[in-house]
């Protein structure tokens, strides 16, 4: 078979070469980054500083680390991604399984009420008044608590449940376990990789979203990271970035001459990209899974 | 005496009803406070959209603001900057379609031709990756990619003399919209091309056989073989493409667009919703805008779906 034609070949080189290409230029800007991070700010000003650090330093997430401020916006977001990520699954999970029970009454108006909710949506304002009049604006709950239900979760897990075998339930029915029983003894145990990828898709979710704590939260002491590097990215002037440091790591930048706006941006931003990182490994075992549950849906 | 005996019917199967439903608490329980929840964070504020018609105020509230007609809506259709808005929404919606639309799938096609597995497998985990960043990290990167203190892009361009100085590309409107729709394309090409793979996976690997035994080259059975069996796949996103016509972006645009002077390109239906809305809070006009935007994409919907159901591929 090593026939080919001229056409292939060049087909083939071409092809080859594109994904390079592309390749090259998705990694790039992420890469850059990176190296721009490690790299001595007042060096990284002379310009060049491209794929490799030339002047190595640790001095960017010195500084980074040593921010109260930014420290506390990574806890909060690792809070808010915890308790969005268990509230939300086990929540959409328990009306999902009671969702995929045939008995249930009203199950036909109750998936009606759940499906509307996919095409229609009251838009930014009027939620953004229902959440003040809920007496949820300047909250830690925010972030977490109209996210708890989601429709589309619900759906991908009673496509799940529906698919499990009948007789199992039966059978704890018969020894006497209730519906919740047979939930989280026997259902829940069998639904590992549905777990999984729901969780890892909510987990990413919350944590980069940096939109609804902008317009919700004002208590600086409980925006999440991606919000504060937001607020950081978007104040171009030194001084107002200055502004939102935490004293003690500003007198060790003064210290630090090497320490620039940009390489202290930049450390930040590999910070709160980090915990993507490490979990995307899992995220690319499952996620394909995912999207095609999706995708069948459509 | 016939009217008695249907009340008495009803109220006896109200009963069995309650009671069939009470015997089943377990799951109706289940049930039930998520749907509470749905109902509140969902079907409140669809309720609330009429507000659009009033002259919403906080301290009335929802009950006792007073109706006002479309005052809003015709506020909006006469503000200076109602057309701007349009031509922004639409020429950005349009480049992304016509740009960031097939780019995935001919990523698809691409990929799908690659023989050598572990170079199909990193160039996969490479271009998949920018989808789990968030769009405030990703507009990071811009900035820094596009700044004139040592922006790579600027390094890259004056190191071939294409320029002398270096360019402040987020300061310039005319640049606004080719970044803008570039860094969509960077971010969801590798994520988006997974559908069409799938796609592609599922067809028939003897009708490639037979076309290649017939000698037809690999460019010839992509174009008349694998392309064709797509279709339908394509058909369904673009459905929902069309009817995602007016939301030309939300974040990136409001990440991208923080220089004042970009204002005129930039400002589109839910960037304005937002910015009147929430910064000005003038709540009733802004869910004026919002509505206005709704409705038309729900017709659009329906009208691409109307469409793509002649050639059989439709949504519903």
């Amino acid at each position: 078979m090593s026939r080919t034609s001229f056409g292939d070949k060049m087909l083939s080189f071409s092809i080859y070469f594109l994904l390079t290409i592309l390749a090259f230029v998705t990694f790039y800007p992420f890469w850059n980054a990176a190296v721009v991070s490690f790299n001595n700010g007042t060096d990284t000003i002379l310009g060049g500083v491209t794929f490799w650090p030339r002047d190595f330093t640790l001095d960017n997430y010195e500084i980074v680390f040593q921010d109260k401020r930014l420290m506390n916006g990574f806890i909060i977001s690792v809070l808010r991604t915890i308790s969005g990520t268990v509230l939300a699954i086990l929540a959409t999970a328990i009306l999902a399984y009671g969702m995929s029970r045939r008995e249930l009454i009203g199950r036909k108006y109750y998936m009606i009420m759940c499906i509307v909710t996919m095409y229609f949506s009251g838009g930014l304002i009027p939620s953004f008044l229902l959440i003040r009049s809920l007496g949820l604006m300047n909250t830690f709950w925010v972030m977490v608590i109209p996210g708890i239900i989601s429709v589309w979760n619900m759906i991908v897990f009673r496509t799940f449940f529906l698919a499990l075998p009948v007789g199992l339930e039966e059978s704890a029915k018969i020894d006497g376990s209730n519906n919740w029983g047979v939930l989280f003894r026997i259902v829940l145990p069998l639904s590992g990789p549905v777990i999984a990828t729901l969780s890892l898709f909510t987990a990413i979710y919350h944590w980069n979203d940096w939109f609804t704590a902008s317009i919700y939260i004002n208590n600086i002491d409980l925006l999440p990271i991606q919000t504060k590097l937001q607020q950081i990215l978007n104040s171009n002037i030194m001084s107002d970035q200055m502004g939102q440091m935490d004293s003690a790591a500003l007198g060790r930048m003064a210290q630090m001459k090497s320490v620039t706006t940009k390489s202290l941006s930049m450390a930040t931003m590999m910070v709160a990209t980090l915990p993507i990182i490490c979990v995307y490994p899992f995220v690319q075992k499952y996620f394909v899974k995912g999207v095609l549950v999706g995708s069948l849906k459509e | 005496m016939t009217p008695i005996t249907i009340k008495k019917d009803q109220k006896l199967k109200t009963n069995s009803l309650m009671r069939r439903m009470f015997k089943q608490w377990d799951i109706q329980m289940m049930v039930i406070p998520a749907l509470i929840f749905v109902f509140v964070f969902s079907y409140i504020p669809m309720y609330g959209v009429l507000m659009a018609f009033q002259d919403y105020s906080i301290y009335k509230g929802f009950l006792h603001s007073p109706w006002v007609g479309f005052k809003h809506f015709e506020m909006f259709f006469n503000a200076p900057e109602f057309w701007t808005i349009m031509r922004n929404t639409l020429v950005i919606s349009l480049l992304k379609l016509f740009i960031g639309f097939p780019a995935p799938i001919i990523l698809a096609l691409m990929l799908n031709e690659v023989r050598k597995a572990s170079f199909k497998r990193v160039v996969q985990t490479i271009s998949y990756l920018p989808h789990f960043l968030s769009w405030v990290i990703v507009s990071g990167f811009v900035v820094s990619l596009l700044s004139t203190d040592n922006g790579s892009i600027n390094i890259l361009l004056q190191s071939v003399h294409l320029i002398k100085e270096p360019i402040n590309f987020l300061a310039i409107p005319e640049y606004f919209w080719s970044i803008l729709v570039t860094t969509g394309i960077w971010k969801e090409i590798g994520f988006g091309s997974i559908v069409y793979l799938a796609a592609i996976a599922g067809v028939d690997p003897h009708i490639y056989e037979a076309a290649s035994i017939d000698g037809a080259s690999r460019l010839k059975q992509i174009i008349n073989i694998t392309v064709p069996s797509i279709i339908p796949v394509i058909v369904i996103f673009m459905i929902l493409a069309i009817g995602n016509l007016l939301s030309a972006g939300f974040e990136d645009i409001l990440l991208l667009a923080t220089n004042p002077v970009l204002r005129d390109v930039s400002d589109v239906l839910d960037t304005y919703v937002y910015r009147i809305g929430i910064q000005n809070s003038r709540y009733s006009y802004a869910t004026a805008a919002g509505l206005f935007k709704a409705v038309i994409s729900v017709g659009m919907l329906t009208l691409a779906n109307l469409v793509a159901r002649r050639s059989g591929n439709s949504l519903w």
